[in-house]
């Protein structure tokens, strides 16, 4: 899986042939658009993370270890699991994306990442958006192919898994971009964890009730489309505000 | 480009209830290097962020072309290369892999350019060994790299010789003198003299 990764992390970067034209301190003709500039913050990303696997793998295993130990420790009686199992999926998914927040932003604070960019000429707002979306392929996605995985250790039935995996993409868009506001106003705070937590989980509340409600109904066979709207919404509500927010946030905190 | 200048008035910077820059007014014209120096703590590496825009001064403007660089932030940013005490690599990364992400964010590199800033800095080596692998000294010189690459008219340059051996140093020196002669300017906070062969630089002095 990795090494389709960076196949697909170099197919990103492909630098054109064409030797640039090089005028010093003229006017640069050769300057990256804020396309293309986002694109290589996503693959630079999603190449680091697999030169960093434990990173990749703690939100993951956690949310399998969740899932797993609730059918264990409650009991092995269908009818209960099922009753129990939309709250169980979608409190582990909450609680795993906010274990991968804390990554997001911190090693690029640490290393003068966030600075470069702040100082590229470039969109920040573009980046973090870049920046985010890397996150929610690294989480979030995961994330949603592990639930039919989940599901089924809680009694879920095959027909409900669907609607599940739906609705746990959907609503980790709108996780990794709640988050992301979170994480870059925790820049710069020692042991943010927690402080982190704090600011995200009121704001994901949301995603966690629609998401749940959209399990519930998934596993009952009701009609599902409406809170997977709703989850989309947010989804949609966060794309547009919170790399904004967030871009900001880092501005300030280079400051 | 004739009008490309660097202006800066009467710059006034609190940290907390530390008065660390206390009116620093200068100009820089095509093909000047300013070297600021002064003792630890007197503001060098505030300076610096001051002048490229991540730090708000309470007085004071710094203006580019004779505008006041806050005006448009995106196009003095896109003018400007900042390096600051620790060069901006990630360490899973080697050192081409580096590069080719962090200036290609601002400007389109041919994998050409890329290999002559490598050798030029006398990477060629070692290029593809990941960076936490590296020295000190091996990191200051990929992130010259970087810097020649980005051919922009303003460099900022915090400690550019720190951990580098004298040839290092002389390739810093080389750098300037290089970015100079095509009309660019630099700003260097330094400790240790930059090598000789510079000549006429502007000097500003902190005081702590």
């Amino acid at each position: 899986m990795s090494r389709v990764v960076t196949r697909i992390a170099d197919s990103l970067v492909q630098t054109d042939t064409a030797p640039s034209t090089q005028t010093p301190a003229g006017p640069d003709t050769a300057q990256a658009s804020v396309l293309e500039a986002a694109r290589l913050a996503l693959a630079r990303d999603l190449r680091l993370a697999f030169r960093k696997r434990d990173q990749l793998v703690q939100p993951l295993a956690f949310y399998a270890m969740v899932t797993m130990l609730f059918p264990l420790s409650i009991s092995p009686e269908l009818s209960r699991l099922r009753e129990v199992a939309p709250g169980v999926l979608w409190a582990g998914a909450l609680l795993a994306s906010l274990l991968a927040l804390e990554f997001l932003f911190r090693d690029d604070a640490y290393d003068g990442t966030l600075e470069q960019y702040a100082l590229s000429g470039q969109s920040l707002t573009w980046l973090m958006f870049a920046k985010t979306a890397a996150h929610w392929l690294l989480t979030g996605l995961p994330l949603a192919l592990m639930a039919p995985l989940a599901g089924l250790s809680l009694g879920v039935p095959a027909a409900a898994l669907p609607g599940i995996v739906v609705s746990v993409a959907v609503g980790s868009i709108a996780l990794s971009l709640i988050g992301s506001i979170g994480a870059a106003l925790t820049l710069g705070v020692k042991r943010s964890s927690a402080l982190l937590a704090l600011l995200t989980l009121p704001l994901s509340l949301p995603v966690l009730i629609f998401g749940a409600r959209a399990t519930q109904l998934a596993i009952s066979g009701g009609p599902l489309l409406a809170p997977i709207e709703l989850l989309a919404a947010l989804a949609v509500l966060g794309l547009t505000l919170a790399p904004l927010a967030a871009a900001a946030a880092v501005r300030i905190s280079l400051e | 480009m004739h009008d490309e200048r660097l202006d800066v008035e009467n710059l006034h910077l609190w940290r907390g209830d530390r008065h660390v820059l206390r009116g620093v007014s200068f100009s820089l014209s095509r093909g000047e290097c300013l070297q600021v120096t002064g003792p630890n703590g007197s503001g060098k590496t505030s300076l610096l962020r001051t002048l490229s825009a991540l730090m708000y001064p309470e007085e004071g403007r710094v203006l580019w072309r004779g505008q006041d660089v806050r005006a448009d932030l995106a196009a003095f940013h896109g003018a400007l290369a900042y390096l600051g005490h620790e060069p901006p690599l990630k360490g899973e990364l080697s050192a081409r892999e580096n590069l080719r992400y962090w200036i290609g964010v601002r400007r389109r590199i041919g994998s050409r350019a890329l290999e002559a800033a490598l050798e030029l800095v006398g990477a060629g080596a070692w290029c593809d060994r990941l960076v936490r692998t590296l020295s000190a000294g091996q990191r200051r010189r990929v992130a010259l790299a970087g810097l020649a690459l980005l051919m922009v008219p303003l460099w900022l340059l915090d400690e550019p010789t720190t951990n580098l051996d004298r040839e290092g140093q002389q390739l810093v020196a080389d750098l300037i003198a290089e970015q100079r002669a095509r009309g660019g300017m630099v700003v260097t906070a330094v400790h240790h003299e930059l090598p000789a062969s510079l000549r006429d630089l502007r000097r500003l002095e902190l005081r702590a």
